[in-house]
């Protein structure tokens, strides 16, 4: 018989022999010569086999012996998971890697708008949940090292004592393996080295004892399966409630406890490892469970009644005198208590260093105002000292349950706590609409019925009062922890599981549809939900095509000139940088999306660090998450802000509307109140003479002839002012129909000048330059004609010269031609230059017989001939030039 | 007893006419185109009538009248206004200003006469 002594120092050299493979397997990775085996998805199949704990070595069979082949549900869950559901799997693992996750507390509050009261939540409920765990651990060592020391003649030893050694010794090496240095991705290429190390020697032990039992008791595989009838293995009745309930909860385990999260997502090196995993893992768990029975039902035959059977796979070689066996499955036990005990507790511990004590200790820093110095210790420090609490919370759950419970019984109570992470974590991955609300009341209400009707009585007497588990609280019975709502003669597993899953996947739905996510949890919804659509790789940005210069530039634009420059010098100096600009490394990036985000809201700060860093990690449905983010944002006020624009804009077009027709309608009446006055003006002296001529009988016929010559003028004029109204209104209305010919200017001139001065008495003295006139026009010629006619008529009428003269000169220029008209009389008074081209506007004192329209109508016919006529001041004289677009080179 | 009309009116041949008509009923015609230098004109003349264009240039027919009347001894001298824009408007306000007659043109000749001679009696009597 081995001595204790002999048996702790068999486990130090065998945890200095991993502890070697660790160290060697880290020196490997970090020198980036780790060989492929390591990288192989072989590694990573074996290292998820610390989902067999000392509870699978030691308890199965003790389950076995207990319940029959319902042990096989904690193999079943795990295998379906794998098998059926490892593309979800795979979308995890994307997840993981894309978002740089952690923990599964950091991957809820990730998904949740990284809402650090539930990344706070569910470390604490991961630490609860897996405490009892860890103390199964600690109960199975304890209880091996009982059946050796029981052989051992000194029997000297204090269970006690043993339980407290073998916690401290494992908190020891969990420190030594989970916290030896601080790795940025929270890889362990070491730790999982050696788990998978450790994954063969169990099960190699267990084949072993397997084999033995099999071939070296019962003497065969025939032999084997008559003992297995014959016992009463056989006979147990399937409890098909308690069947389904514990192969979910076995594989809502498998997702959801802190340490399978751990080397599941967080140390996976390649998603297509799952690939291989996803038959190889099933096949190991097939292989560790193949002889449970047989050992059960050997150990039931062989050992006397009473002994305990989770004790078999150690005693039963044992008793046979097998002691290198019963060393070898000593050590696969203890193989399996140390990997699930360093795993978990590096895993819990840096929730709780992430999500409890740094968030605490940065506020405490903050409030002191110095945050200086290597964070690095504080951290390693505090998941050092995390990884001490845990392993004391094992222990004092140990003392308060007794140790006495099945390992079963045990690793169900923390199956059920973490299983209620399920929901939003599922949730999380497939429904955008989950929110942070949905799923803080779904684990609370999910965590305080498992507390409620499956942990605390589990713990029995001390904490939860007899009469409340016997007649519920407060005296209703209703509120019985194993009748919830009167529902009685359930298991209490069953009973437990099915209220806290039901209600918590209910209320966990309920709030999501009832509460708003912020931007944030929708952008991260999207990008969790959508993670295939849009992570090519697992890292966030590649900075290496980034323009530092272009980031600059657009924070600027949003942070300001000065926050932003202040901003990336801190950066640089914080990259201990060369260049004028820091290095556009992902952190940097990060960094500085943060920072982004604060201002722009974060969906709009990743899509526009996306743009610049040309990152394949903006896609359509980020930008759609911009969208959504800003239309949520601006919803209600833009619409508040959509309705009074458009008040306002309707109230300005009414007013426009408005001010126009008031204006219309001045102009209308005014131009009315003209035509009438220039109509009735003519109309007086030929009605006033008319009647004259008519009834004055002893007019001379010089007067008469006088008389009747008046009335003739003015119904000329009347005629021409009629003419004139509707050139006007022909040429306003835009109807005019052009009728453009070729000539030259000279040709046209002529005529106009021969027209203008046709009939006149008053003399004008046109002078012309002829060499100059030769320029070809096309246009409107007879229009063209008009305009000039008028122009002469105009300085004939007013020129108040005593000779009267007009200068007629032709110039081109900047492709256009210009014409100038100017008289040697005294102008047009400068306050007037403005206003001799509208309607009905009369300068001069002197009725010249026209109505005040003819420069209108010039200017009307020059703006359709595409030119124009103006006014000169400044000439001397009355001077006005037309323009009009040149036709081409000057005629010889 | 010379009966004298000063007429400020800027269209000649209106003015022909008009004086053509008062000559005949025996007034003395007193014509100025300009409305500028309307008021010292009347002011100088001291006529037993004036009859004003509504439009002239310099000065309109309105503000004339309302010159007029802060003149002493001018209040009360009888104004026909004649104009070629003949809204409601314009009568209220050529009322408003002082006028004592208005008219539209274009107007018949009796009409012009009878008005003269009503707004000669008038003042004679008032």
């Amino acid at each position: 018989m081995a001595s204790l002594n002999v048996l702790a120092f068999v486990c130090l050299a065998y945890v200095a022999f991993l502890f070697f493979i660790a160290f060697w397997a880290d020196r490997m990775a970090s020198r980036g010569r780790s060989a492929a085996w390591m990288r192989s998805p072989l590694i990573y199949t074996l290292s998820l086999s610390i989902y067999c704990t000392a509870w699978t070595f030691y308890g199965a069979v003790g389950y076995a012996a207990r319940s029959g082949l319902e042990f096989v549900t904690i193999y079943l869950g795990p295998s379906l998971v794998m098998i059926c559901w490892w593309w979800g799997l795979r979308k995890l693992v994307r997840i993981g890697r894309s978002q740089r996750i952690t923990s599964i507390a950091d991957l809820l509050s990730s998904r949740y708008g990284k809402s650090n009261l539930l990344a706070a939540g569910v470390t604490i409920l991961a630490v609860i949940g897996v405490t009892p765990y860890i103390s199964l651990q600690l109960q199975s060592v304890t209880l091996s090292f009982a059946i050796f020391a029981e052989a051992d003649p000194l029997r000297g030893y204090n269970e006690t004592s043993i339980v407290f050694w073998v916690a401290a010794g494992l908190a020891v090496f969990a420190i030594l393996f989970g916290t030896r240095n601080l790795n940025a991705n929270e890889r362990h290429h070491g730790v999982v080295t050696a788990v998978a190390l450790e994954a063969i020697v169990k099960l190699a032990a267990l084949l072993a004892v397997g084999i033995f039992v099999v071939w070296g008791i019962a003497g065969g595989v025939g032999e084997t399966l008559a003992r297995i009838d014959a016992s009463q293995i056989g006979q147990w009745n399937v409890d098909g409630s308690r069947w389904a309930t514990i192969t979910f909860l076995a594989a809502a385990a498998f997702i959801c406890l802190p340490r399978m999260f751990q080397v599941m997502v967080v140390e996976n090196e390649d998603e297509r490892h799952l690939r291989i995993a996803s038959w190889a893992f099933p096949l190991y768990l097939l292989l560790i469970s193949m002889f449970v029975v047989p050992i059960a039902v050997v150990g039931l035959d062989l050992l006397p009644a009473g002994s305990n059977p989770d004790m078999f796979v150690l005693t039963v070689p044992l008793q046979q005198g097998q002691q290198g066996l019963a060393m070898l499955s000593f050590l696969g036990g203890f193989s399996s208590a140390t990997s699930m005990v360093i795993v978990a507790a590096m895993a819990l511990s840096t929730m709780v260093s992430n999500h409890i004590v740094m968030p605490v200790w940065l506020r405490l820093q903050n409030r002191q105002a110095s945050v200086s110095g290597d964070v690095r210790d504080v951290v390693l420090l505090s998941r050092r000292v995390s990884i001490a609490a845990i392993m004391a919370l094992g222990y004092f759950y140990y003392h308060l349950s007794g140790g006495a419970a099945a390992l079963a019984a045990i690793g169900l109570i923390s199956f059920a706590g973490v299983a209620q992470l399920l929901p939003a974590l599922v949730g999380g991955l497939f429904w955008r609409g989950a929110t942070r609300s949905g799923a803080l009341a779904g684990l609370t209400v999910g965590f305080g019925i498992w507390l409620y009707t499956m942990l605390l009585p589990a713990l029995g007497g001390g904490l939860l009062p007899e009469h409340i588990l016997r007649y519920g609280l407060f005296g209703l019975s209703w509120l019985r922890p194993e009748a919830l709502f009167g529902i009685e003669g359930l298991d209490p597993t069953v009973h437990a599981v099915m209220w806290s899953m039901s209600l918590n996947a209910l209320v966990f739905c309920l709030v999501s549809l009832m509460s708003f996510p912020s931007p944030l949890e929708r952008l991260q919804g999207a990008q969790f939900v959508n993670v295939f659509d849009h992570s090519a790789g697992p890292r966030g940005w590649t900075g290496s095509v980034a323009q530092c210069e272009d980031l600059m530039i657009m924070s600027q634009r949003i942070l300001g000139a000065t926050e932003a420059q202040a901003f990336f010098q801190r950066e640089r100096m914080r990259q201990g940088g060369r260049g004028p600009l820091p290095e556009p490394t992902p952190a940097f990036l990060e960094r500085l999306e943060r920072e982004l985000s604060a201002s722009i809201g974060a969906a709009a700060a990743h899509a526009m660090i996306g743009q610049i860093a040309g990152g394949s990690s903006v896609s359509v449905a980020d930008l759609l998450a911009v969208a959504d983010e800003t239309a949520q944002m601006l919803e209600y006020s833009s619409r508040l802000e959509a309705q009074s624009a458009e008040l306002s804009a309707t109230a300005r077009k009414l007013r426009e509307t408005n001010e126009k027709l008031t204006q219309l309608s001045e102009q209308k009446d005014a131009f009315l109140s003209q035509v009438s006055h220039e109509l009735r003006t003519p109309m007086t002296s030929i009605r006033a003479f008319s009647e004259i001529l008519r009834d004055a009988g002893q007019l001379n016929p010089q007067e008469q002839r006088r008389y009747a010559g008046i009335i003739h003028d003015e119904t000329l004029r009347l005629t021409r002012l009629l003419n004139d109204l509707l050139d006007l209104s022909v040429l306003e209305s835009g109807q005019v129909s052009l009728n453009v010919t070729a000539g030259t200017l000279s040709e046209v001139l002529d005529h106009a000048v021969a027209a203008a001065l046709a009939g006149s008495e008053k003399p004008l003295t046109v002078r012309r330059s002829p060499e100059a006139e030769g320029f070809r026009i096309s246009s409107d010629l007879d229009r063209l004609s008009q305009v000039f006619i008028n122009l002469i008529a105009n300085a004939q009428k007013y020129c108040d010269a005593e000779q009267p003269e007009l200068t007629v000169s032709a110039s081109a220029s900047g492709g256009r031609l210009h014409i100038d008209f100017t008289d040697n009389g005294s102008g047009v008074p400068a306050d007037s230059q403005q206003m001799i081209f509208e309607k009905f506007a009369r300068v001069s004192p002197e009725r010249a017989g026209g109505a005040g329209l003819g420069l209108a109508i010039c200017r009307e016919v020059m703006q359709r001939l595409g030119g124009d006529v103006s006014y000169l001041p400044g000439r001397g004289g009355g001077a006005f030039r037309v323009s009009l677009p040149a036709a081409g080179e000057k005629a010889a | 007893m010379g009966r004298h009309v000063v007429l400020i009116e800027d269209e000649p041949n209106i003015t022909e006419a008009i004086r053509f008509l008062l000559m005949r009923d025996g007034w003395s015609v007193d014509a100025h185109t300009d409305g500028a230098t309307a008021v010292e004109v009347i002011r100088d003349a001291g006529p037993d009538l004036v009859i004003l264009d509504l439009m002239l240039p310099g000065k309109s027919g309105l503000e004339i009248v309302r010159e007029l009347r802060t003149v002493e001894g001018m209040q009360s001298l009888p104004v026909l206004m004649l104009t070629a824009r003949g809204q409601m408007r314009d009568r209220e306000m050529a009322e408003k200003a002082g006028v004592t007659r208005f008219m539209t043109k274009p107007f018949s000749n009796a009409e012009v006469l009878t008005a003269v001679r009503d707004l000669h009696a008038q003042a004679g009597q008032g």
